[in-house]
């Protein structure tokens, strides 16, 4: 509860700071001590149990270990991004204060996504979270292909939001006892009635699309590739990850007694999702569009969560949500700062710039899953919770082998960084500080030390 | 048992020791400072190996030094378990022999970047030091991979002109066939311990006890296997090696095909034999046709060879079939031949390549077609290499000779036809090795030879050391057999119960 209520709070603030306060890197400050905030209410909630503000909320609302362990991994990657990109935030435009504001807004969705615990919440919390976005996608006005990804965004996602209402109003519509709240649907068991059934379907369709899995990934290439770069960063990892933490507590607390039923779609989704990812991942020319494809791939990975459903799949979720968000948010902070955004703009970077050089290494090994990195032992997890389910081994040496083809796409920057000579003038754009330098080192530090110690971030959730 | 008084163990000595090293040559500036650091520590490294060998009869004192484990991952029951054994010591001996060996015959070599070059060579030791002490199977995958990325960067920053793809080919080959292991793991990590999901573990115990149905011995074996034959390399998946031998830098080269090649062959002996006995002895003849198919293929590629190092590459690909062979004959002559043989090889690899290095550091070329007569120019470096070369196709005095015979006799317990047509690949090597001495040291100078020198003093040292190790292995093989005498004895039973 502190968490929505404190995000929510933080962006109403933001908002109005922008009419207040004349500097314009204020509303930075105010956000990184709000997002500290936010970080100390929710793990106090964690480990009290009990909320500043008592709110009975009926039963909406279900704010176990899991959803709220979920929002400190949110929060820490969100604070993360903003001291690595911040500035970059306020070199976007000039209504500076609406941009954090927004990006408040989408943490206060991020927190009622995790925490939810009926069909309305659910509902209410993938708005928040995608209309936020739609904007901040536009918010380069005077480009072209962002007023697109905008458009074409919006478009899609109203499209689905109206396929989520639909699959919401089926199931209401279907359970015997007419409810919202997830645990008490009564599905019926093996005899699941039909609008149920359609129901089921269609919440699959909808989440699907939030979070770009395949065969309804269109949106994410030209989403992510017309967006601002810095909100590009956000929108492929906190929101995506959200989006897998609102999925798999819908499955698990509505439709988990009858996993039987829908697990080989979900199977089918994964294996297409990690296949039209890595494939489509290895033509591209320019990093970000690489990125965008890397980020259906990853998303690949965590389906498994959901595929397995168990307790290693939260496990997994979390440090999936932990790593690889760290891994992508740090590599979108050099790109940003990155004059040509294609592969051979890269070229011989470690020669002109080696901390940048060195620390996007670690996070492009985080993403392809080598050991001693965090993305390794988070595909780790994800592939030992479904091996622990016991079937469909063909669906995991997939992956593994969807992971090697990653590796290509991944290395072909490490080469150009490392192996290739630069070119003529300056690579990079923007003021290249120390102390952001500092910040991607301290970011790749992170990746390594929940690669060699996971239980740092799992002790928390086993513990509470 | 009581280890309460013990703060460190040789295993933890052996790969924290080069890791840290490691990590201080990256911070060394000065060229003939990080040299000379590299080469001390690996000499350090050489020194806990040996003083590792003073311990190894039983004893708890002599167990709690030889053996450690913290809990690492108690959710998932994996702990940070290393430990000696007979074929851990053979191989890490090999590991901390080879690397002062290597610093000293390339000393002279002068990289760009020298501190990332031997901050990463280190890093590599500590990786395969990794390897062959793990005794839990996720620490064991962690260090698999991560000797491949020094080793990855090495080869792709000082290699030769078509090193970016010969590289990255060896990667991705490497890093696909990991990933089916890793996949493997996971499933024998189900069936571990008791039937609740808490009592899995990863420690080789658990594995090696684990009871598992044929049917999924069947599929889990080859997820293994694929990972172990990519690494030897066995045939048909040897393609990435000729390449990589090829374009990496020689330091590099000797690291590849002198240790690196035998984490194939160790996972085979630790954690494939004893985790699936039955599947192993299913399919042996499939591995043993595969293997003496690829020495017969590699051999008659290595006569037409006309790049040294594509010859030797080639060389070595057979050598590594007829251990890997000799492994699933499941003969204990044969397994314990493989033992000193792995080590032999390593020896005798190395060798080749620092003749090799000297030669293409003072002509510029590798071609037999382009050399000739270094005989009369470079007596030294000839006797040594016809040593070296002669050790490598087994001739009696040497340390292959005894392992090539046990392998053998071992085989031909096994299937008659089998060793008779392994052996038709002893008489190809005699012929490509003959062939490349003759081109390259025999017959007139052309001009390009006219101008060699002999070799220097430190490069004399090494391969004197070397030399003498061939011979005192090929006369005194006892002590490495002693090693292994208890490994093999495992490794048999398991057979035999399987």
């Amino acid at each position: 509860m502190n968490a929505i209520i404190i995000t929510a709070i933080l962006g109403i603030v933001l908002m109005f700071s922008a009419v207040f306060v004349k500097s314009k890197t204020t509303p930075l400050y105010i956000a990184i001590v709000g997002i500290i905030a936010a970080i100390i209410a929710n793990s106090l909630e964690m480990v009290n149990g009990t909320p500043f503000f008592d709110v009975d909320t009926k039963g909406m609302f279900d704010f176990n270990t899991f959803g709220l362990m979920f929002n400190n991994i949110a929060f820490i990657c969100t604070l993360f991004f903003f001291l690595l990109s911040g500035k970059d935030i306020l070199a976007v435009g000039n209504n500076v204060g609406e941009y954090f504001a927004l990006l408040f807004f989408i943490l206060c969705g991020v927190s009622i996504a995790a925490t939810f615990n009926s069909l309305l919440m659910l509902f209410v919390g993938i708005e928040i979270i995608s209309i936020p976005l739609y904007i901040l996608t536009g918010t380069d006005k005077r480009n072209l292909k962002s007023n697109e990804a905008s458009l074409k965004y919006f478009l899609m996602g109203a499209f689905s939001t109206g396929i989520m209402l639909m699959g919401i109003a089926f199931i209401y519509g279907g359970s015997p006892n007419g409810s919202f709240i997830l645990g008490t649907l009564n599905l019926g068991g093996d005899k699941m009635p039909a609008l149920l059934a359609v129901g089921m379907v269609l919440l699959l369709i909808a989440m699907s699309f939030k979070v770009s899995a395949a065969p309804f990934h269109f949106w994410t290439p030209d989403v992510y590739d017309g967006a601002p770069t810095v909100f590009t960063s956000f929108m492929a990892t906190v929101v995506k990850a959200a989006g897998f933490v609102a999925f798999i507590r819908l499955f698990e607390n509505s439709f988990g007694t009858i996993q039987p039923q829908w697990q080989m779609l979900i199977a089918i989704v994964t294996a297409a999702t990690l296949l039209i990812g890595n494939i489509t991942a290895v033509f591209q020319q320019s990093v970000k569009r690489m990125l965008a494809y890397s980020s259906i791939a990853q998303a690949g990975f965590m389906l498994f969560a959901l595929f397995a459903l168990n307790v290693k799949a939260k496990d997994g979720l979390l440090l999936y949500s932990a790593g690889y968000s760290l891994a992508t948010i740090g590599i979108f902070a050099i790109l940003i700062k990155m004059k040509d955004y294609t592969i051979e703009g890269f070229n011989g970077l470690a020669k002109t710039q080696p901390i940048l050089a060195i620390t996007a290494l670690v996070f492009l090994l985080s993403l392809t899953g080598v050991p001693l990195t965090a993305g390794f032992i988070s595909k780790f997890y994800m592939l030992m919770a479904a091996a622990e389910n016991g079937q469909m081994v063909w669906l995991i040496v997939l992956a593994v082998l969807c992971a090697a083809i990653s590796a290509y796409y991944y290395f072909r920057v490490i080469q150009a960084m490392f192996f290739k000579e630069p070119a003529e003038g300056v690579q990079t754009e923007g003021a290249i500080t120390p102390a952001f330098k500092a910040m991607l080192v301290i970011t790749a530090a992170f990746i390594i030390i929940i690669g060699c110690y996971p239980e740092m971030i799992l002790y928390w959730f086993h513990s509470y | 048992m009581n280890c309460d008084n013990i703060y460190i163990t040789f295993p933890e000595l052996l790969i924290w020791f080069p890791l840290v090293a490691g990590l201080i040559a990256f911070m060394l500036r000065k060229p003939a400072m990080v040299k000379a650091w590299a080469l001390l520590a690996s000499i350090i490294t050489l020194c806990i190996s040996l003083a590792s060998l003073l311990y190894i009869t039983d004893g708890e004192k002599n167990f709690c030094l030889n053996n450690v484990s913290y809990v690492w991952l108690q959710y998932i029951g994996s702990s940070f378990a290393v430990g000696l054994d007979g074929t851990g010591l053979v191989l890490t001996l090999l590991t901390a022999i080879a690397f002062p060996l290597i610093f000293a015959a390339t000393y002279k070599n002068n990289y760009k970047n020298g501190h990332v070059f031997y901050g990463l060579m280190l890093l590599a030791q500590a990786g395969l030091m990794g390897v062959f002490t793990a005794i839990d199977a996720l620490v064991f995958y962690f260090f698999w991979e991560l000797a491949l990325v020094p080793v990855y960067f090495l080869c792709s920053r000082w290699g030769g002109e078509k090193r970016i793809q010969a590289t990255f080919k060896f990667f991705v080959y490497t890093f696909a066939g990991s990933l089916l292991m890793l996949v493997g793991i996971l499933y024998v990590y189900q069936h571990t311990g008791g039937t609740s999901h808490s009592d899995h573990s990863f420690s080789l115990k658990a594995f090696q006890t684990v009871k598992l149905a044929m049917a999924d011995q069947k599929w889990l074996f080859w997820l293994f296997f694929a990972a172990f034959a990519i690494k030897m390399p066995i045939f048909p998946f040897h393609t990435w090696q000729p390449d990589t031998y090829e374009q990496a830098p020689t330091a590099t080269t000797m690291v590849l095909s002198g240790i690196m090649v035998k984490m194939g062959l160790f996972a085979v002996i630790r954690w494939l034999i004893p985790v699936f006995p039955e599947a192993t002895a299913l399919f042996d003849n499939v591995v043993i046709g595969l293997s003496v198919v690829g020495m017969l293929y590699a051999s008659c590629i290595a006569i037409v060879q006309d790049d040294l190092k594509r010859l030797v590459a080639y060389s070595s690909i057979a050598h590594i079939g007829l251990m890997c062979a000799a492994l699933f004959s499941a003969q204990q002559v044969a397994i314990q031949g493989v033992m000193i043989q792995m080590f032999s090889h390593g020896v005798n690899i190395i060798g080749l390549w620092i003749v090799i290095d000297i030669i293409e550091k003072q002509l510029g070329v590798r071609k037999l077609s382009q050399l000739g007569g270094l005989a009369h120019k470079a007596p030294v470096l000839t006797v040594m290499l016809v040593i070296i070369a002669l050790a490598n196709i087994a001739l009696p005095l040497t340390n292959a000779f005894v392992g090539e015979f046990m392998m053998f006799s071992g085989l031909f317990k096994y299937n008659v036809w089998i060793t008779a047509a392994a052996g038709i690949s002893i008489i190809l090597a005699a012929v490509y090795t003959l062939n490349m001495i003759q081109k390259v040291f025999l017959g007139q100078a052309n001009t390009l030879t006219e101008g060699v020198k002999d070799i220097g003093w430190e490069q004399r040292i090494v391969l004197s050391i070397l030399v003498v190790l061939i011979f005192m292995m090929g006369l005194f093989p006892q002590p490495m057999f002693d090693l292994t005498k208890g490994a093999v004895e495992g490794l048999i039973s398991n057979f035999k119960n399987g």
